[in-house]
């Protein structure tokens, strides 16, 4: 090797160190980030948080104030987004991918629902103010918020649905309808068995989604102070992060602190939430190896 | 000899592409028909317009009939549901459900309705023995049919698809994804099912239809070439084509 060769060499050996560095610092921007602001949240919000902050109703003063009603909120509109957006999705995934013929209505409904899932959430909340609110006078109900959450969600389930149908492989389909079996017994009998981790797992993951949003429900109507609890679907209600975000817009400071403690909160639901994805994927996968 | 499936004028295409030309054939009962050809020659399509798998395919047309008990299978007096359970079906790899042995041999049956343990226990039992795999999964038929070697599963298959009692077992080239001695123990079981089954085997060995098969039929470019007792066809081929492809002369 002579002296140009090496000199090149030297260079091209330089170059990938350099890269291999500002790849790092990529990463590290990320986790960096949202370590400071976990570890802010965390300092703020933990001295605020006890058993008595889970169980208040908010109030005016900083002591007493808690996140009660907006915990049940969230809950019971988590609960009825999953009811009516989990049958329809998993339903709408179903025919798309076994009983709809390859056409061009079809593929025009395929791409249409792709494109739904990039709609931006307050939009959804328009919808849902028009549609459920007024149209089908629902008024500024959990039942309204419920279905407009499950609407937003509808296109993630659909999606990760039909990527768990597709998944499933041609030659159990096939032996499965060899031994006389109609569609809906093929459905039942080997699609979803096989293709039921990857649906609760993209649906889990969808309803998490729901749970974070704010927008959509401050357009349908969600209260922003609420003294009572919600005993049903036709009860008027808040959430989790709109109680967070009136927290974080009062002037007085303690209230900072507390929007930190109720971040808290909602994050402890969604790692729940998500881990019961993972567990669940995790737990089926080696099931159906082979 | 009596026909238990008689193809008349059959053609098919697949879009505009005729993969099958004017077939005409009678498949006799109680017997092993082969079908022998090159890649590409329309045997496994073939096979698979007897017992209308070939439906799910879309873009496709067949024209001509197939007679089984006295109807046109493509006929509307024809329900391709019960067709497919008395004409079952054995795959090219092993497909067995990612279910345990006993749900895979009686997953047909409870599709059909048959619920009552003491039928399926027999049945699981009966053709478990009948595809002699009984003595080596017998302490493990709750246990997943995944763990099995693939000779295992693909006895499974056979043993799945005979459950339910048909009449004929399509076989597409059930050995080619096997070791020599599950192949071997493959062409026994197909020897000693003759008796209860009508069976037809597409193959893409040679020695393998000469060894087991009754019949033989050779595909090539769509057409049915040749078809006769296997005997006639190797040791006195009427075609010069047939000749040319036993020989080894192409294919």
């Amino acid at each position: 090797m002579n002296s140009e060769e090496l000199r090149r060499l030297k260079r091209r050996k330089m170059l990938n160190s350099i890269m291999h560095v500002i790849f790092l610092a990529c990463t590290l921007f990320g986790v960096v980030v949202l370590a400071i602001l976990m570890l802010d949240i965390l300092r703020k919000g933990i001295p605020w948080l006890s058993l008595d902050f889970l169980k208040n109703f908010p109030s005016r003063f900083p002591r007493k104030s808690g996140i009660y009603p907006a915990l049940l909120g969230s809950l019971w509109v988590i609960l009825l987004t999953a009811l009516i957006a989990f049958p329809v999705g998993v339903g709408t995934a179903i025919y798309l991918e076994e009983y709809a013929e390859d056409n061009k209505f079809t593929e025009f409904i395929k791409l249409n629902i792709a494109n739904l899932a990039g709609v931006p959430s307050i939009i959804y909340g328009m919808l849902g103010l028009a549609v459920f609110v007024r149209l089908f006078s629902m008024g500024r109900t959990i039942l309204a918020a419920a279905f407009t959450m499950a609407i937003l969600i509808l296109p993630i389930i659909i999606i990760s649905s039909q990527e768990a149908i597709k998944s499933v492989p041609s030659s159990l389909k096939q032996a499965s309808y060899a031994l006389g079996t109609t569609k809906w017994q093929t459905v039942t009998g080997v699609i979803l068995p096989y293709a039921l981790p990857g649906i609760l797992t993209g649906s889990i993951l969808a309803v998490s989604r729901a749970l974070g949003e704010a927008a959509p429900l401050i357009v349908v109507g969600a209260l922003a102070y609420v003294s009572f609890i919600p005993k049903g679907p036709l009860d008027q209600f808040t959430v989790l992060p709109i109680q967070i975000f009136n927290w974080a817009g009062m002037p007085k400071k303690e209230f900072q602190d507390i929007a930190a403690a109720g971040i808290i909160v909602l994050l402890v639901i969604l790692l729940g939430v998500n881990s019961v994805a993972i567990i669940l994927r995790n737990k089926y996968q080696i099931r159906m190896k082979d | 000899m009596e026909a238990i499936l008689s193809v008349r004028n059959l053609n098919f295409y697949y879009g505009d592409n005729r993969a099958l030309k004017d077939i005409n054939m009678d498949i006799y009962k109680n017997n092993v028909t082969a079908f022998i050809g090159p890649s590409g020659c329309g045997k496994s399509t073939f096979l698979r317009t007897l017992n209308r798998m070939n439906d799910f395919i879309e873009n496709v047309k067949v024209e001509g009939s197939i007679i089984y008990e006295g109807k046109d299978i493509y006929s509307k007096e024809m329900e391709p549901v019960e067709l497919r359970r008395r004409i079952g079906m054995v795959f090219q790899k092993p497909n067995p459900f990612p279910k345990t042995i006993y749900e895979n041999i009686v997953y047909g049956l409870r599709k059909n309705g048959v619920n009552k343990k003491e039928i399926l226990d027999e049945v699981v039992e009966k053709t478990l023995k009948a595809v002699a795999l009984y003595d080596e999964v017998k302490d493990k038929i709750y246990k997943s049919a995944l763990e099995l070697s693939g000779g295992q599963q693909q006895r499974l298959c056979i043993a799945r698809a005979i459950a339910m009692q048909p009449d004929v077992v399509l076989m597409d080239e059930p050995t080619s994804a096997l070791d020599p001695i599950s192949t071997m123990k493959i062409e026994e079981l197909v020897l000693e099912l003759k008796k209860d089954y009508t069976i037809i085997i597409v193959t893409h060995s040679m020695q393998q239809a000469a060894r087991i098969s009754d019949y033989t039929a050779f595909f090539l470019n769509g057409e049915v070439i040749e078809y006769d007792e296997t005997s006639k066809i190797f040791s006195n081929p009427r075609d010069k084509r047939t000749e040319d492809y036993i020989t080894g002369r192409f294919g």
